[in-house]
């Protein structure tokens, strides 16, 4: 089953970049994809079963970018004022907190969405535990309120 | 269409700008990684967004439709990637045992 | 339009100098990382942007991948060069051990 997913990923980027779509080239790309996906399968895909809840992930996610682009540009605009404030009121410090989530897939996620989120960046984790590194107090507390936890659990099906 | 891509574009570089200011301007390399982590994602992925809109102006053609997916691809590579990249600079900073900034420190 | 993007053009490539800046004169050897990656990101958007102006976006769009992937391997690679060797003062070769004998 993850051969047959990782050679469509593989195929779609070949004909989406190669831009031609005759034979020749298309048959190229077929080769070189085949020997790619048997080199790599386990690489993209670890687990061997797939089942509904995959699909399910994949729309949660979707519904997730557009609130997680919100928080991006709220972000942008909180380092813009501050870049922009002559005084440049921070007062950074490191905090850690441990965390609930328990795959690779929605740590990485919740990772790059801490980094992405007003004030905060994602430093390390180890054993489940998140060190960040926060511009001031208020944003460490907003994300140790753990909203954006509670979301990624809820994309990942963890709650 | 024209004057939407050139909305994206302005706001992309308003973003690169204050990513630059900021990476002159915070006092250490924690903070730095803050303004550039942020501000050149967002600046990145707007401009592309304005771009690809652009790219589109005179007629979907075929072509002109796949060179917007590309530049989306472009636009979605640096989304994930950019953050990446803060992490494992940040990751290093630490284990090297680089010393964060602190209010105190500066007001003694 | 032309006119507008080649303004665009020229305010990236001042901002991109404003970043050498921080290449150059960087206290650490993470601030110069980081201002690389920075240029690097804004060259991306150049490169585009060089396309439309040419009339070539079908080509300049490749490079201004090859580009971005570039610019992002040799960021992680240099983190993960100063991650494995755990100094970034230049010439602390046995930086650990001193460590340990203190």
């Amino acid at each position: 089953m993850r051969y047959i997913i990782t050679f469509f990923i593989l195929f779609l980027n070949w004909a989406i970049w190669s831009g031609k779509f005759d034979a020749f080239h298309l048959a190229l790309g077929g080769i070189s994809c085949l020997i790619v996906t048997y080199t790599t399968h386990d690489l993209l895909f670890e687990r061997k079963q797939f089942s509904f809840k995959d699909i399910t992930e994949v729309i949660r996610l979707i519904i997730y970018i557009p609130w997680l682009i919100y928080q991006i540009v709220l972000a942008n605009i909180h380092v813009a004022s501050l870049v922009l404030n002559p005084r440049m009121p921070i007062d950074p410090k490191m905090i850690r907190f441990k965390t609930k989530l328990k795959k690779d897939i929605s740590l990485v996620t919740f990772a790059n969405s801490i980094t992405l989120t007003p004030g905060t960046i994602t430093a390390d984790i180890t054993d489940g535990e998140y060190y960040v590194h926060a511009l001031n107090k208020k944003v460490a507390d907003d994300l140790l309120s753990g909203e954006m936890e509670n979301r990624v659990a809820h994309v990942f099906m963890e709650d | 269409m024209d004057i939407i891509s050139i909305i994206f574009i302005l706001a992309g570089t308003f973003f690169f700008a204050t990513a630059t200011l900021g990476l002159l301007r915070f006092p250490d390399f924690y903070t730095r990684m803050h303004a550039t982590g942020k501000g050149d994602t967002l600046g990145a992925f707007l401009s592309l967004i304005g771009l690809a809109l652009y790219n589109l102006h005179d007629g979907m053609s075929f072509d002109a439709l796949l060179v917007s997916i590309k530049i989306m691809f472009i636009a979605i590579f640096m989304f994930v990637a950019n953050p990446t990249a803060t992490h494992a600079i940040t990751k290093a900073g630490l284990d090297c045992k680089v010393e964060p900034w602190t209010k105190k420190e500066s007001s003694q | 339009m032309e006119q507008f993007f080649l303004a665009i053009s020229l305010t990236l490539g001042c901002l991109a100098l404003l970043c050498l800046y921080r290449a150059i004169f960087g206290p650490t050897v993470l601030d110069r990382i980081i201002s690389t990656s920075v240029i690097g990101t804004k060259t991306t958007v150049i490169l585009l942007l060089i396309g439309l102006l040419y009339q070539r976006i079908d080509m300049f769009v490749d490079i201004a991948l090859a580009y971005a992937l570039l610019n992002f391997i040799a960021t992680m690679a240099a983190s993960k060069f100063f991650r494995v060797r755990g100094s970034i003062v230049p010439g602390a070769k046995h930086f650990k051990e001193r460590e340990d004998i203190k």
